[in-house]
């Protein structure tokens, strides 16, 4: 697992990358407009702009990191010694070409509870160099306001104990499922963990296919009818017969009388009832399931 | 006193139901009138009770609700030529951000012949009988997420909406032409504006959005001339200000959020504007914003003439969930304990109800009401639930209730006098809540978590009392059903509502029993009432589509 710090050298080491790219790959002329068009399309002014030039934008990396870095962190995003976040920043974000960003940077300015950003004696050239780096991390940000994804974190979700997961497993999911039947290789099918535990804890993976729910309906008159739910709401349900045919019926109140037979019903009835030690500790047994 | 206050004995004298002045156009001192025969602004009156007096339609007779017109909107990009092009075009954007099908979420202003409806970039004004357009407009926009806008406000002769990319834009009434437009918050940074504008008095009230860690604010404009009058930020953004000792420090109350994008209500009679204001920011990850995080997810009272707050009621201190508290608050004239009291009530969308003291903030009443909301540890004495650490985003995975829309949500509750019952959805889904982003520094916005929905615990339709914040009926939906429809009730008796199974359905208010239903797809608004020709009709939105029901 990486720590915060590293995470944020990747997201270093991933700039280099994309600046060394961009300064070696000529764009064809149709490409760049369909990537303008694209552009266009993102919410905000941030993530609207153009591509900064790359290689003002790689010298703005590197004036960065020497003048700017220790305070405000390697992703822009604050640092140890109390620079505060960049990219959540209103006055970078109003700032079109170093224009807002140039006066704070060489006067430096006074910070809350007595802090003091100092000047740093920047050119203009410098300072526009600067901006556009920053720019150019902010139209990396993601949506709803969060940050530049970087390198994905490999993070364990496996806390839980499994012997005492298995006790839990036996207690309340044996009556209807068995490690040596239906979850026989439950682990190798469903290999990812947050994955496996998604799927156990709904009753279903996200794409496997769920199984029918079977409706009975009893009318007035005594008739009984069977088969999968299309649709049940306050006045209708709808299903299908074994032999395929649709069948629909009014609903008034309890008349005709409708019965569920949901297979995943146990698994939302459980939802109030577990603890998160409970699932932790049901998932690292159920990955042994290999 | 103000002036408002002044008129308002004599205005409830004088003017039983004209809402046209002298001046001409909507007069602003008719919107402390009950709601009745229109429906001149967002809650229909400045009580946020959406309680009709009309009582044409009622429990004996509701199944003879009949159509009346049915329409749609082409709520995307519009054809700038030909038949169906903008009668007017407006907007500061290059035309070059195109927009897709919206659905109409918003409060729809019923004024004498015209019907004021709203997606996002787009107003038209229709005919009440037929749906018929008489103009539309467009803006233009620069961009922003187009998430839904909630109507207009009208002043006068004049239309006042809000736009994605944050202007004020201020139409003619009559022709749709632009009057002006002014810009009420920074695009740059982030801003996105959806709320409907609040006239009060000559000041109009409008809040914005924002997901990036940006301070909320709501803010008073002249109707007439788009000037700002005042500004009250929901944040501390000075080393003195109130509240800031529930921050860490300046930088993370600054930029913590708190967004107003939901209106409020109105009480005439100590002129405060009373409001509920968005989640904390970074919203998923606390870590760098320790403390109650005021005035995030909170009830606030400001006086309208100077942007003061008066009192304040924190419905969810420290959320940690993206569950905001901007739900329309109802005002209640009730008894508690014998007493006569000036009370709002407002259910959150953390899945707890409150009922608080309108004149002094002083707390009355908090229930859960959100059955299976599983994420505080206690009730404060101060009435304000706790939140409880384990239950925020961990690595491992954390089972929350509500999923991340909450329990309720923008969707407007109402609440009815003959029935003291407030009425609300709500919504019992169950999310697994990862932390994806450790940083000790917090994330930003609404990122640092993944999240999967792995369930509910059944979704219901729910008669709150406000004085005990018990429920006196509870229909509970068929699994699949629920969700988000606003809610309209009226002195007929009636509750009416979307079913989240593709129905319009009207309930007894006193008892829950259903009574009507329509199957005209997925309610998007609230339903709405309001007098044609002495007949009483019901209007609801179904995406881009407008359905008009009356009772002949």
């Amino acid at each position: 697992m990486l720590t915060w710090v590293g995470r944020s050298l990747a997201v270093g080491a991933v700039w280099l990358l994309v600046v060394g790219l961009t300064s070696e790959t000529s764009v064809a002329a149709g490409e760049g407009q369909q990537a303008d068009r694209a552009r266009s399309q993102r919410f905000y002014p941030a993530l609207q702009r153009e591509v900064g030039d790359p290689e003002l934008i790689a010298r703005g990396r590197v004036l960065y990191g020497i003048n700017c870095r220790a305070c405000h962190g390697m992703d822009l995003r604050g640092g140890d010694l109390g620079g505060p976040n960049l990219l959540r920043s209103q006055l970078v974000l109003r700032d079109e070409a170093g224009e807002l960003m140039g006066p704070v940077i060489r006067n430096g300015q006074a910070g809350p509870a007595g802090s003091l950003m100092p000047a740093q004696p920047l050119s203009d050239d410098e300072v526009q160099a600067v901006a556009a780096y920053v720019h150019d991390v902010l139209g990396t940000a993601s949506r709803q306001g969060g940050p530049p994804l970087g390198e994905e974190i490999a993070l364990d979700i496996l806390v839980g104990d499994a012997t005492a997961g298995r006790t839990y497993f036996i207690e309340k999911c044996a009556s209807c499922h068995s490690p040596t039947d239906d979850l026989q290789g439950f682990a190798t099918r469903v290999s990812e963990p947050q994955e496996l535990q998604n799927a156990w804890v709904r009753g279903g993976g996200r794409t496997a296919e769920r199984p029918p729910v079977t409706v009975t309906v009893t009318t007035p008159s005594g008739e009984q009818v069977q088969g999968s739910l299309e649709r049940l709401n306050d006045f209708l349900v709808v299903l299908t017969e074994p032999d395929g045919r649709h069948r629909s019926f009014s609903r008034r109140g309890d008349t005709p009388r409708v019965e569920l037979d949901d297979p995943t019903a146990a698994h939302r009835e459980m939802l109030p009832l577990y603890t998160d030690t409970d699932i932790h500790n049901v998932t690292a047994y159920l990955v042994t399931l290999k | 006193m103000t002036f408002l206050r002044c008129v308002l004995a004599a205005l409830l004298l004088v003017l039983p139901s004209a809402v046209f002045s002298q001046e001409g156009g909507l007069d602003p001192m008719s919107l402390v009138l009950p709601l009745e025969a229109s429906w001149p602004t967002y809650s229909g009156d400045y009580s946020g009770q959406r309680y009709s007096r009309l009582s044409k339609v009622t429990t004996e007779n509701v199944q003879q609700l009949s159509l009346a017109w049915a329409r749609s909107f082409n709520t995307g990009m519009p054809s700038f030529v030909g038949a169906n092009a903008p009668d007017f075009v407006g907007g500061e954007g290059t035309g070059e951000f195109t927009i897709g099908s919206q659905r109409i979420k918003g409060s729809i202003l019923q004024v004498d012949d015209l019907l004021y409806v709203t997606a996002p970039d787009h107003v038209w004004a229709i005919d009440v009988r037929d749906g018929g357009t008489l103009w539309h407009y467009f803006w233009k926009t620069r961009g922003g997420p187009h998430i839904g806008n909630r109507g207009v406000a009208m002043w006068r002769e004049s239309i006042i909406f809000e736009t994605v990319d944050n202007y004020l834009v201020s139409l003619d009434a009559r022709t749709g032409e632009e009057r002006w437009h002014t810009e009420l918050a920074s695009f740059e940074e982030q801003y996105f504006s959806t709320m409907a504008p609040i006239v009060v008095g000559d000041h109009l009230l409008v809040g914005t959005g924002n997901d990036l860690d940006a301070p909320g604010f709501l803010q008073s404009f002249n109707p007439e001339t788009g000037e700002l009058q005042w500004r009250f930020y929901t944040v501390p953004m000075n080393e003195d200000d109130i509240g800031i000792d529930t921050w860490p420090n300046l930088d993370a109350a600054s930029h913590g959020g708190g967004q107003v994008w939901v209106p409020g209500s109105y009480d005439p009679e100590t002129n405060y504007y009373i409001f509920g204001t968005g989640n904390p920011t970074p919203g998923y990850t606390g870590v760098a914003r320790r403390g109650d995080n005021l005035f995030t997810c909170t009830l606030i009272a400001v006086d309208v003439d100077t942007g003061e707050m008066a009192w304040y009621f924190q419905t969810s201190p420290h959320d940690t969930h993206d569950w905001d508290s901007a739900q329309t608050p109802i005002l209640i004239d009730g008894i508690i304990d014998g007493v006569p009291r000036k009370l709002v009530s407002t259910a959150a969308r953390n899945g707890y109800f409150f009922t608080v003291d309108r004149v002094t903030g002083e707390h009355v009443v908090t229930t859960r009401y959100g059955a299976t909301s599983n994420w505080a540890s206690h009730i404060r004495e101060n009435g304000s639930p706790n939140p409880h650490p384990a239950k925020e985003a961990s690595i491992p995975g954390t089972l929350v209730s509500p999923v991340e829309g909450g329990v309720a949500n923008w969707q407007p509750p109402a609440f009815s006098p003959d029935t003291g019952l407030f009425y609300t959805q709500e919504n019992n889904g169950f999310n697994l809540l990862y932390l994806t982003d450790p940083d000790p520094r917090g994330s930003m916005g609404l990122g640092g978590k993944d999240r999967i929905t792995v369930g509910t615990g059944g979704n219901a339709f729910t008669a709150i009392d406000y004085r005990t914040g018990e429920p006196r009926w509870r229909h509970a939906w068929p699994i699949g059903g629920g969700g988000g429809a606003g809610v309209l009730t009226t002195a007929g008796g009636l509750v009416f509502t979307g079913d989240g199974s593709g129905n319009l359905v009207a309930f007894d208010a006193g008892n829950g029993t259903l009574l009507w239903h329509t199957r005209i797809g997925n309610i998007s608004n609230a339903p709405q009432t309001y007098l044609v020709d002495g007949l009483q009709h019901v209007l609801v939105a179904t995406g881009q589509q407008l359905f008009a029901f009356v009772m002949n």
